[in-house]
C-alpha cells in the first residue's frame, strides 16, 4: 500500500495585526476541516527554539506557508531554517484582491471575519491540492 | 520604572489549546485591560532575526508567555538578547485549575475563555508591578 505524504501548512504567528488572527485561523480551518487528515502543521517559533528534528519539517513534509502580511515571517523562517516552501499564501495580498479590510480584532472574529478566514481557508486547500498534484505528477 | 510599554510577547502555539490561551490573554492586556502601559509584537519576527523588532526586545521590560514546556516565547526572546523580567505558563494554570479542560483550538470553548481571562488578570498585574509605560 502506498503511503500519501502529508502536506506541512505553516502559519505566522502575526500577533501584531488581525490579518496574523486570520492567517492562524484558516489554517486551523485547513488543518480541522478542509484538509483534515491530509495535513500536519509546526509552531513556527520552534524552527528557532526547537532542535535539529524540528528544522527537518519542510524536508519532511512539502509545506505550505501562511503569512499574515507582506513580511512573510512564515515564508522567509521556513526557507531559512528548513527548506524550500512548496507554495506560500499572503493573506495581506488576499484581502487587498478582493477588497476586503482586514477584522477590526485581533483577538475576536465575528461572523463575517469568521466567513472572511474560511475563505482565506479555501484558498490554502487551493494550494494543498496543486501541491500534491505535482507531487503525484 | 520603565517608560516604555511592557513588551508581552505570547507563544501563539498553533497546535494546542494553551497557545491559543496563551495569545487571547496577552491580546486582552494591550488592547482592554492595560492599553497603552503593554504591547506586543510578531514573535515570528524575532524568529526571523527582524532588525527592528530586535532592537524593541532588546530595549525593552519583557514578559513571556509560553503554553506549552516548549517554552518557545521565553527562548526566542532570550536568543534575541532580551531579558524577561517575568514568566507565564499556561500549564502552570491549568495545574491550578484542574476542573477547567479547554479542547477547542481555533476559537476557545467556555474553559479556555476562562483561562485566559485569569491569565489575562495575572499579566495585567504583573504590568502594574513592573510600572509598564510609568514616566
Amino acid at each position: 500500500m502506498k503511503v500519501k505524504p502529508k502536506i506541512g501548512v505553516v502559519s505566522c504567528s502575526g500577533e501584531c495585526c488581525s490579518l496574523g488572527t486570520v492567517s492562524r485561523v484558516a489554517t486551523r480551518m485547513v488543518l480541522e476541516d478542509l484538509a483534515f487528515g491530509e495535513t500536519v502543521t509546526i509552531c513556527l517559533p520552534l524552527f528557532l527554539a526547537g532542535d535539529s528534528g524540528e528544522r527537518m519539517f519542510a524536508e519532511k513534509f512539502p509545506t505550505v506557508a501562511v503569512d499574515g502580511c507582506h513580511k512573510l515571517c512564515a515564508k522567509k523562517a521556513i526557507e531559512k531554517y528548513s527548506g524550500e516552501t512548496a507554495a506560500s499564501v499572503d493573506v495581506e495580498k488576499l484581502l487587498d484582491s478582493w477588497g476586503e479590510k482586514p477584522p477590526a480584532s485581533r483577538r475576536e472574529l465575528n461572523i463575517n471575519d469568521q466567513a472572511q478566514s474560511y475563505r482565506v481557508a479555501r484558498e490554502i486547500a487551493r494550494e494543498i491540492e496543486a501541491v500534491k498534484e505535482a507531487l503525484n505528477g | 520604572m520603565p517608560e516604555n510599554p511592557i513588551l508581552i510577547i505570547p507563544c501563539s502555539g498553533i497546535g494546542k489549546p494553551f497557545g491559543t490561551i496563551s495569545r487571547d490573554a496577552t491580546f486582552r492586556v494591550v488592547d482592554e485591560l492595560r492599553k497603552g502601559r503593554a504591547d506586543t509584537n510578531c514573535l515570528s519576527l524575532l524568529v526571523m532575526g527582524d532588525e527592528e523588532a530586535t532592537r524593541q526586545i532588546r530595549e525593552s521590560t519583557c514578559i513571556a508567555v509560553d503554553g506549552c514546556p516548549l517554552a518557545c516565547a521565553r527562548k526566542n526572546i532570550e536568543i534575541a538578547g532580551g531579558e524577561i523580567a517575568a514568566y507565564f505558563r499556561v500549564m502552570d494554570l491549568l495545574r491550578e485549575n484542574r476542573s477547567l479542560r479547554p479542547r477547542q483550538v481555533t476559537f476557545l470553548d467556555e474553559d479556555g475563555l476562562k483561562l485566559a481571562e485569569m491569565l489575562a488578570d495575572k499579566i495585567a498585574s504583573k504590568v502594574d508591578e513592573l510600572g509598564g509605560g510609568q514616566p
